[in-house]
Parts: C-alpha cells; sequence; structure tokens
C-alpha cells in the first residue's frame, strides 16, 4: 500500500507540506486567499505549472549541463506560466484581472523551482509528474483552508454566494473586516502551522536559544 | 517633483512589497535571522531593482508593449504575451552582470553581497516590481523612484523583522509555535503596523 508511488504522492499532503514546513510557495498563498474562487483558480494554475514543469525537467535531466540548469529550468516554467496565463485571460478574465500579477509570479514561485531543483532532476518522468501533483495538492490544501476562512468570516460568502446572513441585510452576522486585509493571513498560516505542528509533533523546531537545559514540564 | 516623492512614500510605506503584497517571502522568513545577512539582503534587493525595473520599463515600452516596435516600421505587432520570459531573463542576467562587475571592480561589496546575488533571481519581489510597474503602466522617471522606493520598503521590513527575530530567540515559545509559526504571527502584526500608513498623501 505504502509504495513509493502513494508516499510521493500523499506525503506533501500533510508530513511534507511545501508551504508549513518546506517555507516554499508562501507569496503567493498570502496574497490570493482573500476569496475562494481567486485560491481555487490559483491552485489549478500552479498544479498544471508544477506538474508540466516537473514532467518537462525530468524528461531532459541528462541533458541539462549543470552550470547553466537554473537558467534552463527558468525557461522552461516561464514558458508554462505563460500558457497558463494566456489560458486564464481566454476563459476566466474576471478572476485573472483579481488574481493581477500573481499569476506571472507563478515563475517565481519558490515550489516550482524548489521541487524541480529538488526532486525532477533527479527521479524519472512519471514520479516527478506524481511529486508534482502531490506538492500541488499540499500547497492546494492549505490555500483552500485560508481562501475558505477568509472570505467566510471577512464578507460572509462562499465563492461569491451568501453563507451567513449579513448584519447589514438583517442577519446576525458581522463581517470581520481584518480578514480581508493582509495581516490576517499570515495570523492565519501561523495558527494554521500551530496546529499541525501540535498534531506531528516531529515537525517541531528545535529552539535556537534554550535557557534552561531541561524541558519545560519538568521544571514545573 | 512631489508627484515622485508621493510615489516613493507609497513604495516604501503603503504599498510595502514584503507587507502588503507578500512578494519575496520565502528569502525574508528564511534569512532573517540575523540582522546583517538581513541588511546585506536587503541592499542587494535595492540594487537590483533599482536596476532591472527602468530596465524592464525600457524593454516594455519600446519593444513589447502593442504599436510599441513602430520605430521599427512594424506597428501592428503585440509582443506583450512575450512579457513574463523576457523580464525574467533580464532578471537573471542583470543579476549575473552585476555579479561580475562587482567581482571584478569591488570585491570587498562582491564579498558581502555575493551570496545573496543569485538567490534574488528567484525573489518574487524582483519580479512583483516589474509586473506591478507594467500594470500600473508608470512611464521611465516613475519606474526608477518605484524601483528604488519598493526595494528600500522591502528591505525595511526585512531588516526590522531581522531585529525582532533576534531578540525572540530568548523568548518562551509554545513548542508547535517554534520558528516558522512564531515569525508568520510576528510578520502578521508588523503588516498591522504598516497598514497605519494606509491612506497617507503628500
Amino acid at each position: 500500500m505504502a509504495g513509493p508511488t502513494t508516499k510521493v504522492l500523499f506525503d506533501p499532503l500533510v508530513n511534507n507540506n511545501p508551504i508549513t514546513l518546506q517555507i516554499l510557495g508562501i507569496c503567493s498563498a498570502l496574497a490570493v486567499t482573500t476569496t475562494l474562487k481567486g485560491s481555487l483558480l490559483m491552485c489549478l494554475a500552479l498544479t498544471a505549472v508544477l506538474v508540466f514543469a516537473n514532467g518537462t525537467i525530468s524528461m531532459i535531466r541528462h541533458h541539462i549541463p549543470g552550470n547553466i540548469r537554473i537558467i534552463v529550468q527558468m525557461t522552461i516554467i516561464a514558458s508554462l506560466v505563460i500558457v497558463t496565463d494566456q489560458f486564464l485571460k481566454a476563459f476566466a478574465a474576471e478572476t485573472s484581472k483579481q488574481l493581477s500579477v500573481f499569476v506571472g509570479l507563478i515563475i517565481t514561485n519558490c515550489i516550482v523551482l524548489g521541487r524541480a531543483e529538488a526532486f525532477a532532476t533527479k527521479n524519472p518522468i512519471g514520479l516527478s509528474m506524481l511529486d508534482g501533483l502531490g506538492n500541488a495538492m499540499g500547497y492546494s490544501l492549505i490555500l483552500i483552508i485560508v481562501g475558505t476562512l477568509r472570505e467566510l468570516l471577512g464578507s460572509g460568502s462562499l465563492l461569491g454566494y451568501p453563507v451567513l446572513p449579513l448584519s447589514t441585510a438583517g442577519g446576525w452576522f458581522h463581517p470581520i473586516g481584518i480578514m480581508l486585509l493582509p495581516p490576517s493571513a499570515f495570523f492565519i498560516i501561523g495558527l494554521l502551522i500551530w496546529g499541525l505542528r501540535t498534531w506531528k509533533t516531529e515537525q517541531v523546531e528545535k529552539p535556537q536559544y534554550q535557557i534552561h537545559q531541561v524541558h519545560r514540564t519538568e521544571v514545573i | 517633483m512631489e508627484a515622485y516623492l508621493s510615489l516613493f512614500v507609497r513604495s516604501v510605506f503603503v504599498e510595502n512589497l514584503a507587507l502588503a503584497f507578500f512578494l519575496g517571502m520565502c528569502t525574508f522568513l528564511a534569512i532573517s535571522n540575523k540582522i546583517e545577512t538581513a541588511i546585506g539582503l536587503g541592499v542587494a534587493v535595492v540594487v537590483v531593482q533599482v536596476i532591472t525595473v527602468p530596465v524592464n520599463n525600457l524593454i516594455f515600452h519600446y519593444l513589447l508593449s502593442e504599436g510599441a516596435l513602430a520605430w521599427a516600421g512594424v506597428a501592428e505587432i503585440d509582443l506583450s504575451f512575450l512579457g513574463l520570459i523576457t523580464y525574467i531573463g533580464v532578471i537573471a542576467a542583470m543579476v549575473q552582470i552585476l555579479e561580475m562587475t562587482l567581482d571584478r571592480y569591488f570585491p570587498a561589496l562582491y564579498n558581502a553581497l555575493g551570496i545573496f546575488l543569485p538567490l534574488i533571481t528567484v525573489n518574487c519581489a524582483i519580479l512583483g516590481g516589474t509586473l506591478f510597474m507594467v500594470e500600473r503602466d508608470y512611464a521611465f522617471g516613475e519606474s526608477v523612484v518605484y524601483g528604488l522606493g519598493s526595494g528600500f520598503g522591502w528591505a525595511l521590513a526585512i531588516t526590522a523583522l531581522a531585529g525582532l527575530r533576534e531578540k525572540l530567540k530568548y523568548s518562551d515559545v509554545p513548542d508547535g509555535l517554534q520558528g516558522l509559526g512564531i515569525t508568520f504571527i510576528t510578520v502578521g502584526l508588523m503588516s498591522l503596523g504598516f497598514m497605519a500608513f494606509s491612506g497617507i498623501q503628500l
């Protein structure tokens, strides 16, 4: 059951999540999550780019000279992002405008280059594409959670449909304005990391500076 | 002149690349443990940003935008879809040239910035600056000011965060929040502070 394929595909979901553990691709995770629709579209765009970038780079991994590999990878990724960007402009013009520069910024999204460098340059095509898919799912999971929370609490709706009755329209829910502003994204991801690491304690980082050598609970 | 000053202040404080648009977050979180390294990286970002944003501005206006090739006699071509790949190419090339120039003429500065320069190619703050410049249609003069301001704002934010984190390591943080978690909360509070600048007009 837990063969290498399953491991490659599902590890990035919780155990090795690109955002909360590998610190990759945080920029867009924070910026596009004010609405769920934006988050979903961003996830789709990133999944497409990541899977194909990993596949392409893995395909030519024996032919890329080591010292110019970053530029080759960048060119491949940039071409894929251009295709995605044009596609979104053609079929989802409104949301694409709302995402503004962040589709373009998938190029410098560290997930894509990070996975290409760490995985695709060393593994065969099939496994690399699965790794891309797995990491894209891990990224999407966080984006969807954050996007849902921010849209629900910030404007009382999901995907643009009202869910919680707003107080301005006679309901009981008073929208929490800060959820739509930048700081809330930091707080939500910070708290998500806290929750995740309380559950999966092996992900806890070592403190840089320890006053007591013994553990806190033992002191008490 | 006032317009430039206003743009500078806006790009440093109100529209801070790191704290309002979350750009360059990966480097921002990863390399903010020590003040010295944060300042080094900040200076490198300012330098690269001041060079690449105006250069990309020229490229956009004279090569890529619709009708930009009129000087070559072909007015009806719109190459703006090639923008992304061109900008990243320019950024990578600029970083490489800057690295070689510094190595040749300013070895001291090269040793200080050296390790950070390659990292900057994949820093989304740099590409983000260029894309915002294109989206907002800045003229050449504005793009110089915007490059300087946005780079400076990013440098300011990472230096401030590094200062906070140097003190923060002596505090007793819950286990699960240790490291990345508490950094996120700190950056959130900083971003909240920077929001106080919003609405400032000069």
